[in-house]
C-alpha cells in the first residue's frame, strides 16, 4: 500500500536526548504519505514538539534517520529543507509589515538555472525571484488566508486570528512539500479555534500538501486529521485514523486521552467473557482465561434502565443537564460509571445498566505492578481495599515531602498543618515481587485463592483472588497450586499510595 | 576559498556564541588582569618584593586613616541630604494627581548632560561670590556641590520605584481611617525601600571616590578616597595607591553584601535608568 | 454635602500647589549654576556674576580660543570612537553570551559586573598600573598614549552597552530566529534580518549612554591619557581636563559660559526631538489599533 513513491517523510528509529540526559523522543518510527494530514497528539512533554522540531531542522536527532522523498535530511540545516513551519505564537517579524512578512521566504529564494561562466562553459547559476513574481505569490497566499487588503498593515496592529493567518500565508507562500504546524490554534479563543479548524482542513484539501500538525487537543485531532499519532513519554502509543483510535484504543492510556471513557481493571472470566464491576459481560475480544485486562466503555455506550432489568445494579450519584441529554455518574460499590441518557432519573435512585458486547473494548494490560485504583485511607495509618475492606498498614508520610506523623497517626505537614485523610481516595500500587504469599493464614493482611499460576523461567507468577474479587499478582520463587488458599502479606514500606485529589484539599481547617 | 577556510568560516557562521570572544578578551585584558595587578601591587614594594609596607603605612598614618573617616562621613551626609530632598520630589513626580507632566522628570536629568567639571567650576564661583568659598567653609561648599551633582541620581531610581507604588493600597488604608503619617510609615516607605537602597548606592560610593568636586570646592582642604588615590597616582606611588584602592574595594564589597537583599537587578537599574 | 466637597477639594488643591512649588523650587536650585552660566554668557564681563552690558563677545572668543576648540574636538572624537568600539564589542558580546550555557554565562556576567560596581578611580588606577607594568617589565617603549586613553574610555562604557542590549535579547521571541531559518535565511543572514532589528533600540541607548559617560569623564581621562595621535608632543586635553586645570588656578574661563549655553541648547533640542518622535510613534500605533477595531 505504501510504496516508496507515495511516502514523503519517514522517521526511522529517531531518538532525541538532551544534554541534561532527558530523553524526549525514543525509537520513533513513522511514515507519512504525500498529501496526508497527520496529527501528533499527546500531553505536554510527550515529545511531539521535539519530533516536529527535528523534522523542521531546529533540532538534530541523537540517533536515527529522517528521510524526505527517500533522501536523508537528518542533519540538513532548516534553511535548506523544503519544509515550512507555522509557529505556536506565530513568530511574525515585528519590524516588518504583513507583505514583508509573507515575502520573507520568497526574497531568500534562489532559483537555479543553466547559465554559462565567463569562459562560456555551462554552469549552474542562481537568480532571485523578480519583484513582480513575489508580488503575485504574496497576493495569492494572502487571498488563500482571506487577508487580501492587509498588505501594508503593521503586524502588531492585527488581531490574534489575523496574525495566525499571516503566519500560515508566510509558510505556504514558499510552496513547501510539508507544512509543519506547532499547536497553531492554541492562542486563539474557542470560537475562533472552531472556525480555523474548518479553514485549515479546507486549505489542506485545496493546497494538496502534506500537513504535520502538533496538538494536545484531542477534539482538534479527531476533527481534522487523516491519521493520528498518539504519543506518550517520547514513544508512539497508537497510529490510526480518528475512527480507529476512538473506537479501538490499544491501551487504557489512549482510551483515556481520546474522549471521555470509563476504564476498569478486568479479568477474563471465560471464552469471550470479561468480568468487571462485579459482573460478567460477553465481549467480542478473546484473551486467555484469568488474564488481567483493561476494559474501556465509552459513556454513550452505557445503556441505563430501571433497577432489576440490567446486568449491573447501580445508584445515581450525580446528574448534569447537558441540553440534549443528561450526563450521569452511577456508583457501583465504590466504582464510578460515567454515562449519558435522555431519560430522567433522580439522585440516589436505584437503576441498572448494560453494555453491548461490541461496545466493550478489551485491551491487553501491560502488567508491571498491582494497581488498585479504588483504594482509600482510614486516616489512622491504614489503606483499605475492596468490598471486604482489606486493610494494610501503610506509611502516610510518602504523600507529602517533609511531613511527619503525630501520636494518633495523623499526617502533619512540614509547616505544622494537619491533614484529615479519613476516606481519602488513593491509588494503591504494589510491585509484583513485593506481594508475599504465606501458607500460615494468620500471617497476612488478607487471604485468597490462587486462580492462575505461570512459570516465567526463573519464578512463578500467581494470581490470587480474594473473596471480594480483588486480584493480587505475585512474583515468587515458591510453588503453590491453583486452588490453594494462601495468606497475602505486603510489608508497609512496599505499599505505594497516591492521592486522587490534591493533598491541600485534605488540610484540616480549624 | 580552500576547503579548510570554508570549513572554518562555516563553523563560525553556525556558532553565534563565538561572537562574544572579543568582548570577553577585552574584559580579561583590561579589567580582570588590572584588577589582579592591584592586588599584586598592594602587597609588594617598589622593587616588586612581597611586603606589607603599604598596609602598615595605611593603618599607622593618622592622615590616611582620617581619609577613611572623612570619606565615610561625607558619603553618609550627602546620601542623607539627597534622600531627604529627593524622596518627596520623586513621590510628587510619580503622583498623577500632582504631576501629569513627564517632561518634568527629564528636566531633572538634563543637567547631567552638561560637563560636570564646568558645572562644578560654576558652582564654586557662585558660592564664593556669596561668601561660601572653599577657603573658609570647605565642608559646606563641598557638601552643596555633592548634593547638586548627585541629586538626579537619587531622584531617578526613587521615581522608578514610586511609579510602581500600589496606590490602591494607600487609598484603602486612608479609607479605613488610617492617619496619613501612619499610611506613609506602614505602607509607602516599605514599598519604596528598594528605590531608597539603589538611590543610596548610586550616591554613597561615588561621593567617597570623587575627586574633582571635593578638590575644587574645598580648594584642596578635604581629602576623600578619590583625592587620596589621585595623589598617589600623581606621585607614582603605585603600592600605596593600590592598597588604598583595595581598602575601598573591600568597603564596596561589604556594602553590597548589605544592600544585595533589597535589590532586584543593580546593574540594570543603574545603567538602564538613564535612558 | 456641598460644603464638605469644596473643603476637600480645597485641601487637595493646597497639597497640589505645595507639592508643585517644592518640585519647581528644587529644580530651580539645581539649575542655578547652569542658568547663571547661560545668563552671563551674553555679557563681555570676565568676572562671573557681574553684568557689563549685553554682548556676544564670549561666543566670538570661544571660537577663537584654539586650545578650547582642540580640547572640544578631542572630546568629541574620543567619545564617538570609544562609543563605537564599545557598541560593536558590547553588542557582539551580548549576542554571543546569550547563546552560552548557564555556568559560563554567569561567569561572563560576573566579569561584566566588575567595571559596573568598581568606582571609576579604582578602574583608572588599575589600568594605569597595568600600563606601567607593561612599560617596566614587558616592552620598555610602551607608554601612555591616545590608544591607552581610548581603551580607558571603552572600559568605562562597555559593560553598559552589554547591559542595555541584553534585555532586548531576552525579550526577543527565540522562535523569530528559527522562523527566519525556516524561511531560508542562513544563520548569518538571520542575525541581520531578525536579531539586529530586535536589539537595535538597546544598541542605540547603549551608544547614547556610552557617549554621555565618555563626554563627561575626567578621572579615566586624566589617568590614562598620554601624548600622541591627537596632540603631537603634548598631553591630550579633553574638555574636562582642560577646564579642571584652568579652574584649579583661577575662576572658570568666561568662554565656558558660552560653550555651556550652546551645549544646553543642543541637549534641549535632542530631548525635544526624541520626545516628539516617541509621542508621534505612540500616536501612530494607537491610530492603527483604532483602525483595526
Amino acid at each position: 500500500m505504501d510504496t516508496a513513491d507515495s511516502l514523503i517523510i519517514s522517521l526511522e528509529h529517531v531518538r532525541k536526548e538532551f544534554p541534561d540526559g532527558f530523553v524526549a523522543v525514543d525509537d520513533f518510527n513513522l511514515s507519512v504519505r504525500r498529501g496526508e494530514f497527520v496529527t501528533l497528539l499527546g500531553p505536554s512533554g510527550c515529545g511531539k514538539t521535539t519530533t516536529l522540531r527535528m523534522i523542521a531542522g531546529f533540532s538534530i536527532p541523537s540517533a536515527g534517520r529522517i528521510l524526505l522523498n527517500g533522501e536523508d535530511i537528518t542533519s540538513l540545516p532548516p534553511y535548506k529543507r523544503p519544509v515550512n513551519t507555522v509557529f505556536q505564537h506565530y513568530a511574525l517579524f515585528p519590524n516588518l509589515d504583513v507583505y514583508e512578512n509573507v515575502a520573507f521566504g520568497l526574497k531568500n529564494k534562489r532559483i537555479p538555472y543553466e547559465g554559462k561562466d565567463w569562459r562560456g562553459r555551462p554552469k549552474t547559476k542562481y537568480r532571485r525571484l523578480s519583484p513582480e513574481a513575489i508580488d503575485e505569490k504574496v497576493a495569492r497566499a494572502l487571498k488563500i488566508v482571506d487577508l487580501e487588503d492587509m498588505e501594508d498593515r503593521d503586524v502588531s496592529s492585527l488581531s490574534g486570528g489575523q496574525q495566525q493567518r499571516v503566519a500560515i500565508a508566510r509558510a505556504i507562500v514558499n510552496e513547501p512539500q510539508v507544512l509543519l504546524l506547532d499547536e497553531p490554534l492554541s492562542a486563539l479563543d474557542r470560537k475562533m479555534r472552531k472556525d480555523m479548524q474548518l479553514e485549515l482542513k479546507e486549505m489542506h484539501r485545496k493546497l494538496g500538501i502534506t500537513f504535520i500538525y502538533v496538538t494536545h487537543d484531542q477534539e482538534e485531532a479527531l476533527s481534522m486529521s487523516d491519521t493520528i499519532v498518539v504519543m506518550k513519554d517520547g514513544a508512539i502509543q497508537q497510529v490510526g485514523t480518528p475512527e480507529s483510535i476512538y473506537n479501538e484504543p490499544v491501551n487504557a492510556y489512549v482510551a483515556d486521552f481520546i474522549g471521555e471513557s470509563n476504564i476498569y481493571n478486568a479479568t477474563m472470566a471465560g471464552e469471550r467473557t470479561v468480568r468487571f464491576l462485579g459482573a460478567s459481560f460477553p465481549c467480542v475480544d478473546d484473551f486467555p482465561l484469568n488474564e488481567k485486562v483493561d476494559v474501556v466503555v465509552r459513556p454513550e455506550d452505557v445503556v441505563i434502565m430501571p433497577s432489576g432489568k440490567g446486568r449491573v445494579e447501580a445508584k445515581v450519584s450525580s446528574r448534569v443537564f447537558k441540553g440534549e441529554m443528561y450526563q450521569y455518574v452511577l456508583l457501583v460499590g465504590k466504582s464510578e460509571v460515567l454515562c449519558r441518557s435522555t431519560e430522567e432519573y433522580d439522585l440516589g435512585e436505584k437503576v441498572s445498566f448494560d453494555v453491548l458486547p461490541k461496545n466493550i473494548q478489551v485491551m491487553e494490560k501491560e502488567l508491571v505492578e498491582n494497581e488498585f485504583k479504588e483504594a482509600w485511607l482510614d486516616g489512622k495509618g491504614n489503606v483499605l481495599l475492596g468490598e471486604e475492606e482489606i486493610s494494610f498498614p501503610v506509611d502516610y508520610r510518602q504523600l507529602l515531602k517533609g511531613s511527619r506523623l503525630d501520636e494518633e497517626g495523623a499526617l502533619i505537614g512540614p509547616k505544622g498543618n494537619a491533614y484529615d485523610l479519613k476516606d481519602a481516595d488513593v491509588v494503591l500500587r504494589i510491585a509484583l515481587d513485593k506481594v508475599e504469599l504465606e501458607d500460615d493464614l494468620s500471617k497476612g493482611e488478607c487471604q485468597g485463592t490462587i486462580v492462575s499460576a505461570v512459570w516465567l523461567g526463573d519464578h512463578y507468577q500467581y494470581m490470587v483472588r480474594t473473596e471480594g474479587e480483588e486480584d493480587f499478582v505475585s512474583d515468587t520463587p515458591y510453588q503453590w497450586n491453583v486452588g490453594d488458599v494462601v495468606a497475602i502479606h505486603v510489608a508497609p514500606e512496599n505499599l505505594r499510595i497516591e492521592l486522587r485529589k490534591e493533598i491541600s484539599s485534605y488540610e484540616r481547617r480549624d | 576559498m580552500s576547503a579548510a577556510t570554508r570549513r572554518v568560516s562555516r563553523f563560525f557562521a553556525l556558532k553565534r556564541k563565538y561572537l562574544a570572544f572579543p568582548y570577553i578578551l577585552f574584559l580579561i585584558l583590561f579589567i580582570l588582569i588590572p584588577a589582579i595587578l592591584i592586588l599584586f601591587y598592594a602587597f609588594t614594594d617598589e622593587t616588586g618584593a612581597p611586603s606589607f609596607d603599604a598596609l602598615v603605612s595605611f593603618f599607622s598614618t593618622p592622615s590616611k586613616l582620617s581619609v577613611l573617616l572623612v570619606s565615610l562621613f561625607m558619603g553618609l551626609q550627602t546620601t542623607l541630604i539627597c534622600l531627604l530632598l529627593g524622596y518627596p520630589a520623586a513621590y510628587f513626580l510619580a503622583d498623577r494627581k500632582i504631576n501629569r507632566n513627564a517632561v518634568l522628570v527629564v528636566l531633572f536629568i538634563m543637567p547631567m548632560w552638561i560637563n560636570f567639571v564646568i558645572r562644578t567650576g560654576a558652582t564654586r564661583d557662585l558660592l564664593s561670590a556669596i561668601g561660601l568659598d572653599g577657603g573658609s567653609h570647605p565642608w559646606e561648599a563641598t557638601l552643596i556641590g555633592m548634593v547638586q551633582n548627585y541629586l538626579p541620581f537619587t531622584i531617578l531610581p526613587l521615581y522608578t520605584t514610586m511609579l510602581k507604588l500600589d496606590r490602591s493600597q494607600m487609598e484603602a488604608a486612608a479609607d479605613l481611617g488610617c492617619p496619613p503619617w501612619k499610611v506613609f510609615v506602614r505602607n509607602v516607605l516599605p514599598q519604596s525601600l528598594p528605590g531608597i537602597v539603589s538611590a543610596s548606592e548610586m550616591v554613597f560610593m561615588p561621593v567617597m571616590s570623587s575627586y574633582v568636586i571635593s578638590d575644587t570646592l574645598s580648594e584642596g582642604k578635604i581629602t576623600l578616597f578619590g583625592n587620596s588615590i589621585y595623589l598617589n597616582f600623581s606621585n607614582s606611588q603605585w603600592n600605596d595607591g593600590s592598597f588604598m584602592a583595595l581598602v575601598f574595594l573591600v568597603l564596596i564589597g561589604l556594602s553590597m553584601l548589605v544592600t544585595r537583599r533589597f535589590e532586584r537587578d543593580p546593574a540594570a537599574e543603574r545603567g538602564g535608568g538613564l535612558w | 454635602m456641598r460644603r464638605q466637597r469644596t473643603l476637600e477639594e480645597r485641601k487637595e488643591l493646597g497639597v497640589r500647589i505645595g507639592a508643585n512649588a517644592y518640585v519647581y523650587l528644587l529644580l530651580f536650585l539645581m539649575y542655578v549654576p547652569v542658568l547663571a552660566l547661560v545668563l552671563f554668557s551674553f555679557t563681555g564681563s570676565v568676572n562671573f556674576g557681574t553684568w557689563s552690558g549685553f554682548s556676544f563677545e564670549l561666543y566670538v572668543t570661544l571660537f577663537q580660543d584654539e586650545e578650547i576648540m582642540r580640547a572640544l574636538g578631542n572630546t568629541v572624537i574620543l567619545a564617538l570612537l570609544s562609543s563605537l568600539c564599545s557598541v560593536v564589542l558590547g553588542t557582539l558580546g551580548a549576542v554571543g553570551i546569550h547563546e552560552w550555557r548557564r555556568r559560563s554565562k554567569s561567569l561572563a556576567e560576573a566579569l561584566t559586573q566588575i567595571p559596573v560596581v568598581t568606582p571609576e578611580i579604582v578602574l583608572a588606577l588599575s589600568l594605569v598600573i597595568m600600563f606601567v607594568f607593561l612599560g617596566n617589565y614587558v616592552y620598555a617603549g610602551f607608554g601612555l598614549s591616545f590608544w591607552t586613553l581610548l581603551i580607558g574610555h571603552i572600559c568605562l562604557s562597555l559593560p553598559f552597552v552589554y547591559l542595555s542590549v541584553k534585555p532586548k535579547l531576552l525579550q526577543m521571541d527565540p522562535a523569530l530566529y528559527e522562523a527566519a531559518l525556516d524561511l531560508g535565511s542562513t544563520p548569518r543572514k538571520a542575525l541581520y534580518q531578525v536579531t539586529l532589528p530586535a536589539i537595535l533600540p538597546g544598541i542605540l541607548s547603549g551608544f547614547l549612554l556610552a557617549l554621555t559617560l565618555s563626554l563627561d569623564d575626567f578621572i579615566v581621562t586624566s589617568f590614562t591619557r598620554g601624548a600622541g595621535l591627537l596632540s603631537g608632543a603634548q598631553m591630550i586635553e579633553t574638555l574636562s581636563t582642560l577646564v579642571q586645570a584652568r579652574i584649579k588656578k583661577g575662576p572658570l574661563p568666561p568662554q565656558m559660559r558660552a560653550l555651556t549655553t550652546l551645549i544646553f541648547l543642543f541637549v534641549i533640542l535632542v530631548v525635544a526631538i526624541v520626545t516628539f518622535l516617541m509621542l508621534h510613534k505612540r500616536k501612530g500605533k494607537r491610530h492603527a489599533e483604532r483602525r483595526n477595531a
